[in-house]
């Protein structure tokens, strides 16, 4: 199902992801998928090669839960095919009954482990969305009519509501709903003030766009010391970092993350159209954080 | 040798410029230069009811000191302008919109090669030779070689503290394009504009239909 339809239904959309393995065997993941995220979530986002870490593949993963009964978001990047590879890729997922996309323009290759892999960028975010635009008016990019029924996806993007300066992340969010980006996938976000605000000028000079709030549970004091020195458009504050050097055991155990997860979302949800959880290998604690968040 | 090829008028209208000042630069040794399309295109300009003030012919653009030198000697005409129409190779124009920060640079060409020579290259700018020179819509801020992955529609979203994803010392070219951009006031007209890059630009010296905008 197109999570455009539960939006318009008024429904506050809860997704999660899952990040391929590196090899073949992907059971474990498609396991964990059923497991903790199955029938809890509205749709699982897969990552393409996340990190420019070279993975086994977001297509086929999403295909794989399709398979089991899940709805999965295809994550495109534009990282490591040209406009060919991309159009071509997404066609093929529309043949399996993949609907929902989201379109990145990636991390560059020097962030992964092929440091040394060319870095395609053929297309960016938003000539990708305009691509996906024209294969659903039954044409490919150059201009060639596809043959039979073309394709209907719902298109998500990214943002980072938390950007300094944020300007030119609204000069590119406006760029993409005018290409055609249904709904927006945020950065991880800590700062509610931030987010309100950004969501004000949003509503005020967008219009009607839907926004998933990313949100990740914070596993230790060094992760949240290392996005803030290195992840763009993520600030984690002091009086979150103090919180969990309160308690070592309880921020181990996960607790404590979760617990400033659900508090996030619980004061941000009257602001969006729903939430994106990041578990970042912890899958197991998503179903705890849904309840303790009354989603 | 140094081949560009003039753009469209449309390309360059669309910018809003009333009152410019026109610069040619013939300075590489082995320029192919169209000066008959420049006229032409001075002709149509000036059809179009936009003011030349002054049109000069000057050598080595890409040199940040001869350009000062330039720019100093016609300041009055300059100050009175709201644009200047560079006719360069890419460096050129990076170099005096560099110089005038108040002023839209634009370029008047497409630099399609320039094999084996690239003159008094400055140290500072980049022209990649992508045959559809993109510094009219960025505001003299070269998008090709300021930022790491040659975005076309803006920033990825990967720079932390103005700096790029790929290096830290690196300035976020979109951040400055952006500044740039919204300093004339031209972010705004450019949300419906979907830039892709055209590759077959890259083959040696194709001199092609124009470049237009999808």
């Amino acid at each position: 199902m197109k999570l455009s339809e539960l939006f318009k239904k008024g429904k506050f959309v809860i997704t999660s992801e899952i990040g391929p393995p590196k090899g073949w065997q992907v059971d474990k993941c498609i396991h964990e998928a059923e497991t903790y995220l199955k029938g809890k979530v509205d749709a699982i986002n897969v990552t393409d090669n996340q990190s420019s870490v070279m993975r086994f593949g977001s297509l086929a993963t999403c295909i794989l839960l399709k398979q089991k009964n899940m709805e999965p978001i295809f994550q495109v990047t534009c990282r490591d095919r040209n406009r060919i590879a991309l159009q071509s890729d997404i066609l093929s997922a529309y043949a399996f009954g993949i609907e929902n996309l989201l379109l990145l323009t990636g991390d560059h290759p020097v962030l992964g482990d092929h440091k040394d892999a060319k870095p395609v960028f053929d297309l960016d975010s938003v000539s990708l969305i305009y691509a996906v635009k024209k294969l659903e008016s039954g044409e490919d990019l150059a201009g060639n009519k596809l043959e039979g029924e073309p394709p209907k996806f719902c298109i998500g993007a990214v943002v980072s509501p938390c950007a300094e300066p944020l300007d030119p992340q609204l000069f590119k969010m406006e760029k993409k709903i005018k290409a055609g980006a249904e709904f927006f996938q945020t950065q991880l976000v800590f700062e509610p003030e931030k987010f309100v605000k950004f969501m004000d000028i949003v509503k005020k000079n967008f219009g009607k766009v839907y926004v998933l709030l990313g949100i990740t549970i914070l596993k230790s004091v060094g992760m949240a010391k290392y996005m803030n020195e290195n992840v763009a458009g993520v600030f984690v504050p002091d009086y979150l970092i103090e919180e969990l050097k309160k308690d070592k055991e309880k921020t181990k155990s996960g607790q404590t993350g979760i617990e400033i997860a659900a508090k996030l979302i619980k004061e941000m949800k009257p602001y969006c159209d729903g939430v994106h959880i990041m578990p970042l290998g912890w899958d197991d604690k998503v179903p705890h954080l849904l309840e303790l968040a009354e989603l | 040798m140094l081949i560009t090829q003039i753009k469209s008028i449309k390309e360059i209208i669309k910018f809003g410029i009333k009152k410019i000042f026109v610069i040619k630069c013939i300075g590489c040794k082995e320029v192919y230069f169209p000066e008959k399309d420049v006229d032409n295109l001075i002709n149509e300009l000036t059809n179009s009811n936009i003011e030349i003030i002054q049109t000069i012919s000057t050598e080595y653009l890409c040199n940040a000191d001869f350009s000062k030198i330039i720019s100093e000697k016609y300041k009055s005409q300059i100050e009175y302008v709201d644009s200047i129409l560079i006719f360069s190779c890419g460096v050129g124009v990076q170099v005096v919109s560099s110089i005038l920060e108040d002023k839209l640079v634009l370029p008047g060409c497409d630099t399609l090669n320039i094999p084996g020579y690239q003159g008094l290259t400055s140290q500072n700018f980049n022209c990649d030779l992508c045959g559809e020179c993109y510094l009219n819509y960025t505001a003299g801020i070269c998008p090709i070689t300021s930022c790491s992955k040659s975005l076309l529609n803006g920033p990825c979203g990967g720079a932390k503290n103005g700096k790029c994803e790929v290096n830290k010392e690196m300035d976020c070219g979109w951040e400055k394009i952006y500044k740039r951009l919204s300093k004339f006031n031209l972010a705004k007209k450019q949300i419906d504009v979907v830039k892709i890059r055209n590759f077959l630009k890259l083959q040696e010296g194709v001199i092609g239909e124009k470049n237009e905008t999808v």
